[in-house]
């Protein structure tokens, strides 16, 4: 099995390949149709129950969802949000069986902007998406990306949380939903006859600034997505719903486990790639579609003639080389064709993570990632792999003549997060720090100490994705009134740090 | 000699953009000397079909990893995947499961 020059293709597969004949694993009368796992021949019928009861199994087992919530359902129109969206349909209908008890509602975030679609392919398509959701009788939002760059810059602080529900307020909220009357969560929705939201084209143009901005394209995948979970979570605030649900397939998930690592995101895994996600306090993220790898989906998209709608996105018809996200896919899938238990196992091990930082139960502040919303991965201590990256980039970055100049600058926005006394100098001496740096002859000036500075700000992940950006100026505002409102707040604690008492200043340490 | 015979084929999930964005063909293939099976199909679509990078469909002498094939609705890991002869009349899909296609 592990030697280096074994041939896998040999009788070791061939062998399990089925005849024609074949049976379905489950009623064995029906002849098969489908296999999904290796050796696992599934009939229409029985592989129709099987995803529909996987579904509700997965909603049930949790708990996280409560009867009469109001949910939105994030979809891209792509087939595995769509499934979800036909499971939720067939759960809330009148005569399903283990029936689903929330009020749903459709987001769509229409992305055309930042990829340069046209007016018109954007109409087109959004078209086809609202005659999809109209449909389906749930209320539906369609949101130009652009709109991110009207946020206000409460998207990026943390929301109080309601308060922890034990384990028994989920049966008694069950108990309580099923004497009133639940009928009311089927009405449908008299949707008034929405037109597709107007963009301006300067809006458009900006965003487009932002993107361009990017240098490569795993960073501005990894900027969109960023963006993309911003608009998500700002809609279903100002919607009123509680939960979000993102249609990740285990497959997506197993590629954006191994993409997260690779992009320094390793401290982030278990909020990434988990059930459930709860990094910004009232809106829950959940990920229903986690048990179904994306080939069970599209077989049952296609057989049960669920619609869906292809949307080009950034890495369409790319190499696989072009960015960290695709190549890490074409290795993930290439590696499942060859052994079908690859994506579960990499899935499994996203199972058992679990985030470290007490982060949900303890509201207030450990600090957290002005972008990605994650708790600080950088505030560690000086023997870390961590510091070792970074002096190793100062190194790296030393030009000849100026041995002197580039030593410090780079180290200097960091150190004020590690350790509360190196703060002093974060006020004006990052400032002039940069400026030095800056001034020794290059372009940008003026940008570089705010890209530093907002570096301080991020976690290692988004650092990186940063460090791809020509500058920061492209950001939508309420990024940087944020950053510049936090900026304020630490300079502000650290003039009255003397004046804290103690027993706070322990427990900042300690985070 | 086997006769001409006529296919169904169809592709989705973002694979039509390499056949010019048009997801239903009905094809006939010319007669050959021995009967159609799916590797000569991959080769045929290829040449006659395909209109931009090839690479992002075929691997080898198969589809591309990712990409999904059903025969008459069914699973061709069960129809013997490559080895499978067609037949006149087949109803042959390819769906990717990549993202962005």
């Amino acid at each position: 099995m592990c030697q280096v020059d074994e041939d896998y293709h040999g009788d070791l597969e061939r062998a399990e390949v089925p005849n024609v004949s074949k049976k379905c694993v489950k009623c064995k009368e029906a002849s098969a149709a489908v296999v999904i796992r290796a050796g696992d021949a599934y009939c229409r019928g029985c592989f129709k129950e099987y995803f529909i009861h996987k579904f509700r199994a997965m909603l049930g087992k949790n708990r996280i969802i409560f009867p009469g919530e109001k949910v939105l359902l994030a979809v891209s129109g792509g087939p595995s949000s769509c499934s979800m969206l036909s499971q939720v349909q067939k759960g809330l209908s009148r005569n399903a069986h283990k029936k689903l008890r929330f009020i749903p509602g459709i987001v769509y975030i229409d992305e055309g902007g930042a990829l340069g679609q046209s007016v018109e392919e954007r109409m087109k398509l959004g078209a086809e998406l609202q005659a999809m959701f109209k449909a389906t009788g749930f209320p539906f939002y369609i949101v130009p990306l652009e709109q991110v760059l009207d946020l206000p810059s409460s998207v990026v602080v943390m929301a109080p949380s309601s308060s922890e529900q034990p384990g028994s307020a989920y049966k008694s909220a069950v108990n309580a939903f099923i004497q009133s009357d639940s009928s009311t969560c089927l009405t449908p929705q008299d949707q008034e006859d929405t037109s597709l939201p107007e963009v301006q084209e300067s809006h458009t143009r900006s965003l487009q600034h932002l993107i361009a901005s990017v240098k490569t394209l795993t960073a501005r995948q990894d900027l969109l997505n960023t963006l993309r979970q911003h608009l998500f979570v700002h809609t279903a605030r100002t919607e009123g719903y509680s939960k979000l649900m993102l249609g990740d397939s285990c497959t997506r998930l197993a590629i954006k486990l191994l993409t997260s690592i690779s992009l320094g995101r390793g401290a982030q895994l278990a909020q990434d790639t988990g059930f459930s996600d709860s990094r910004y306090g009232d809106i829950i993220s959940v990920r229903p579609m986690r048990d179904y790898s994306a080939k069970e989906i599209s077989y049952y998209n296609h057989m049960f003639s669920v619609p869906s709608v292809f949307i080009p996105s950034l890495d369409t018809k790319t190499t696989d080389k072009s960015s960290i996200q695709r190549l890490t896919e074409t290795f993930v899938t290439k590696l499942q064709g060859d052994f079908p238990s690859t994506v579960s196992t990499i899935y499994r091990t996203s199972e058992k993570l679990q985030t470290a930082c007490r982060s949900s139960s303890t509201a207030n502040h450990c600090e957290r990632c002005l972008l990605c919303m994650c708790a600080l991965d950088t505030a560690v201590e000086n023997a870390s792999a961590f510091h070792a990256t970074l002096i190793s980039e100062q190194f790296s970055q030393t030009k000849v003549p100026g041995a002197t100049r580039t030593q410090i600058p780079r180290q200097n926005p960091v150190t004020p997060v590690l350790t509360p006394t190196g703060q002093h100098c974060s006020s004006d001496g990052e400032e002039n720090c940069g400026r030095k740096e800056g001034g020794g002859g290059c372009c940008y000036s003026a940008k570089q100490p705010q890209t530093t500075n907002l570096k301080t700000l991020l976690c290692y992940g988004c650092q990186m994705t940063i460090k791809d950006m020509s500058s920061v100026e492209y950001f939508p505002q309420y990024i940087l009134s944020e950053a510049q409102r936090r900026r304020r707040r630490s300079q502000m604690k650290e003039e009255i740090t003397e004046f804290l008492l103690d027993d706070d200043d322990d427990d900042d340490e300690g985070n | 000699m086997a006769a001409p015979i006529t296919i169904h084929l169809e592709f989705g999930g973002g694979a039509e953009l390499l056949f010019s964005g048009v997801k239903k063909h009905h094809m006939t293939l010319p007669s050959q000397s021995q009967p159609w099976d799916m590797k000569q199909l991959l080769v045929w679509i290829q040449q006659n079909l395909l209109k931009e990078r090839p690479e992002l469909f075929v691997q080898g002498d198969s589809v591309r990893p990712g990409i999904l094939v059903l025969i008459n609705d069914a699973d061709w890991e069960l129809l013997g995947e490559l080895d499978y002869q067609l037949q006149d009349k087949d109803n042959i899909v390819f769906i990717s499961t990549l993202h962005g296609g």
